[in-house]
């Protein structure tokens, strides 16, 4: 029994509770809670100015809520308060049990430095500090997102939009991060590169069991991706629930709108 | 023995907000059970709800009323009130569904595409192709095509990679939604066996079967779901 | 005619307070970079602005100063430092390491040993380590907040996949009493090892920049390297021409348009102290014998 609290039963990895963000009298976010655990892939969809973007920047720790708390089971096993952590414990975060793709690469890597350098920057500020076992890491995640290795010592602005979003992913996930935040990550990308990219985010978080956090317009996205959607509009969450669920019997009409306004895939 | 699958008075109805609100009742009152071994089938014409039901019980649509009780890891949950991780590990560790198509993912492969549910429940590379291979192979689905994604694959070899994946993991519930639709003879007859074996090994299903020779092969017991229509 | 008079060492007293006040703090925090306020200097930027305010700040009637740029004694930056503060300060001026008590340097540290109550005073164009893979001043300056360096190690990475080896060749990243990571200005590599553990005071002065930074006396200097690609000094392969020193770092010097090059001391105090006593390398020992005129 114990044994079983333990596996199923274990703490959430993410807690949000009565989140809320206000800018004077507007309001981005308004009262937001869930619980996110363990290699869960929850999807955020609405579309822009329905505050998914806020909420990301509040869950990820890059924004003050106005009202509300995160906290976070860091890998010590205590939750915590994500405000009760000092500055360099929030960096430590990003740099490690976290990861953060962005929509656009540029903001994400370094695009002057080389493809070797970029996925070997998180290893290096976490103390790892032999050239050897740094490249050969770093070789082997070129792999893993399907980059030809012989592209390791090319700066990534030699590269195309969907190969950066590859090294993107790779440079996120070589410290083994528990949770990843996804802003658009297959935006701004042709047809035929989102799919290849969606598929192999789809096996990377199934084989590392990572939990992600998917802020999408694209519904396409979110059911391939996620578990578990919610539905932003106006700052609030109107329609919560698993992702197959949500977009095959959606309850709300707003749901009911953008679903009916994807074409048959 | 309790009943795998059990639902009393389960209720469902789509309201249509694009369309002013209509309402759709779709059943109303569904009560059943299906007990460890036993396969039932639903009868009942196009639009009665019969897939409606399935889905309901995968927990794919909600149930608005009533109770979806399921024998889950020596437990009983329902699934009408079950939270969204809850229902996910029921359908990893209990439920598997065989719908009429298959969802294929862009660029995986049909071998792996069948072993998927072993690999999520924590199986070998190695193991779940060796099963998923031997399962294709019964389904006369050629060898040269496993290493192919299914996308590219006709509607028959889709649906029985489809059944494949569906049948390969074992999860003592099953539901069938026409999983012979559009198979010749002897695929369709593969397929009896392979009911046949599930509910030797215990398994609970649930089928909808539009051939009345499958559904004579398979079916202990047929539940009309036109009962359940719901009045509109 | 009268000269025009200057205040001691030019800088009015108020100012030299500011940045004594800047060198304390930088004294008492190694390797920081304490901002001060820069003043404009009668000199361009680029020609050691920092380090000449530095130097008059710290320097005393009775102190004797040394300018070296690149290790010469006479060249025109050099020489017109040593100039300036003859006239404005009256203090007495040296070329010799030993006799000097404050050392203004660009790009070199002396060959010979510093000793205890010596100040070296180093030129410094850029202060900042990380500016060439994280220009956000905002974002550097928290990273050293947190020690967070691990972006350093990126620079020394991409030598390494490029080159071979650390390309790096100058200007190359220490971190000082494992703490703050610093810019050594842009001395060889060579140079690097002379930081660790030195008896003399270093002082750092980036004018342009206003930034001061220090090294105390005996303050531990490690040179960032990785495992498998260790730190490592660089020189020529060859003796000094003139003084036959096998351990001093050399300057290349053509010597035609053929190809002709030979070696030489960049320290020309350490050079010429040599030769006075005794020592002699290839050129010396034995005069050129070629078939084309030269010199």
């Amino acid at each position: 029994m114990a044994e079983q609290m333990m596996h199923d039963g274990a703490a959430p990895l993410m807690i949000a509770e009565g989140l809320g963000k206000t800018y004077g009298r507007l309001v981005a976010c308004r009262d937001i809670s869930f619980n996110l655990y363990s290699g869960e892939v929850l999807a955020i969809v609405g579309e822009s100015g329905s505050g998914k973007s806020t909420l990301l920047q509040m869950l990820s720790a890059q924004l003050t809520p106005s009202a509300g708390r995160v906290s976070y089971r860091m890998r010590d096993g205590v939750t915590r308060d994500l405000a009760s952590l000092g500055e360099a414990e929030r960096r430590f975060l990003f740099r490690t049990d976290w990861g953060y793709v962005h929509q656009d690469p540029a903001m994400g890597l370094r695009m002057a430095v080389s493809a070797g350098a970029n996925v070997g920057e998180r290893l290096m500020a976490v103390g790892w500090n032999h050239y050897g076992r740094i490249r050969d890491t770093a070789t082997s995640w070129l792999e893993r997102v399907e980059i030809d290795t012989s592209r390791i010592d090319d700066a990534p602005r030699t590269y195309s939009g969907g190969m950066r979003q590859r090294l993107q992913i790779a440079r996120n996930l070589v410290t083994e991060p528990r949770l990843v935040f996804m802003d658009e990550p297959t935006g701004g990308l042709d047809v035929s590169v989102q799919a290849r990219l969606l598929d192999l985010m789809r096996s990377l978080v199934s084989e590392l069991g990572l939990a992600a956090i998917v802020v999408t317009h694209d519904l396409a996205v979110a059911r391939l991706l996620s578990h578990r959607i919610m539905v932003m509009k106006g700052g609030q969450v109107i329609e919560a629930g698993l992702t197959d669920q949500v977009l095959d019997d959606p309850h709300e009409g707003y749901t009911q709108l953008l679903v009916s306004s994807v074409l048959p895939g | 023995m309790p009943a795998m699958i059990e639902l009393t008075d389960a209720c469902k109805t789509f309201t249509m907000h694009l369309q002013g609100g209509i309402r759709l009742p779709v059943v109303r009152g569904v009560s059943l059970a299906v007990m460890p071994g036993e396969c039932v089938v639903l009868s009942g014409p196009s639009g009665a709800g019969k897939s409606s039901v399935l889905k309901m019980i995968f927990g794919n649509y909600r149930c608005d009323e009533g109770r979806i009780f399921i024998h889950h890891q020596d437990a009983t949950i329902d699934l009408a009130r079950a939270e969204p991780r809850q229902i996910l590990s029921v359908r990893r560790h209990t439920i598997g569904y065989v719908s009429q198509f298959l969802r294929a993912v862009p660029r995986v492969p049909a071998i792996d595409v069948v072993a998927e549910p072993l690999f999520v429940a924590g199986a070998a590379r190695e193991e779940g192709r060796s099963r998923a291979g031997s399962l294709l192979r019964r389904l006369n689905i050629p060898e040269r095509l496993w290493s192919l994604p299914p996308s590219t694959f006709s509607g028959g070899e889709q649906q029985r990679v489809n059944i494949a994946r569906g049948f390969l993991p074992d999860l003592p519930i099953l539901l069938l939604d026409e999983p012979t639709a559009s198979l010749d003879a002897a695929n369709r007859a593969v397929v009896v066996d392979l009911i046949t074996e599930k509910k030797r090994a215990g398994v609970a299903m649930l089928a909808i079967v539009h051939d009345d020779e499958v559904r004579e092969a398979i079916a202990d017991r047929i539940v009309d779901v036109t009962a359940f229509a719901a009045a509109a | 005619m009268t000269a025009p008079v200057y205040n001691f060492a030019y800088l009015d007293e108020q100012t030299k307070r500011m940045i004594r006040r800047a060198i304390l703090k930088a004294i008492a925090i190694p390797g920081y970079q304490v901002p001060f306020a820069s003043r404009e200097m009668p000199m361009p930027y680029g020609w050691g602005t920092g380090g000449v305010q530095v130097t008059a700040a710290i320097l005393g009637p009775t102190d004797t100063l040394k300018v070296i740029d690149q290790g010469s004694d006479d060249t025109t930056n050099a020489i017109s430092i040593r100039k300036f503060f003859a006239k404005t300060a009256g203090v007495s001026t040296t070329t010799s390491t030993a006799d000097a008590t404050v050392i203004q340097t660009r790009h070199r540290i002396p060959e010979a040993a510093l000793s205890e109550g010596q100040v070296l005073v180093y030129q410094v164009p850029i202060p900042e380590p990380l500016r060439f893979l994280e220009p956000r001043e905002t974002e550097t300056r928290r990273m050293h907040a947190l020690s967070e360096y691990g972006l350093m190690h990126v620079k020394l990475y991409e030598d390494i996949a490029r080159f071979g080896h650390i390309a790096t060749s100058y200007a190359y990243p220490v971190k000082v009493n494992g703490r703050y990571v610093m810019d050594p200005s842009p001395t060889p590599k060579f140079d690097n090892p002379k930081m660790d553990n030195c008896a003399a005071l270093q002082l750092f002065g980036a004018g342009r920049e206003k930034r001061i930074y220090a090294i105390p006396p005996y303050t531990t200097v490690v040179s960032l390297d990785f495992e498998d690609h260790p730190f490592a000094r660089y020189r020529h392969e060859a003796p000094c021409a003139l003084c036959g020193a096998d351990d001093s770092y050399l300057d290349e010097i053509v010597t035609d348009d053929r190809g002709g090059r030979m070696f030489v001391c960049s320290d020309t105090d350490y050079c010429e102290t040599r030769q006075a006593s005794g020592h002699r390398g290839s050129e010396r020992a034995a005069p050129h014998k070629k078939d084309h005129a030269h010199g």
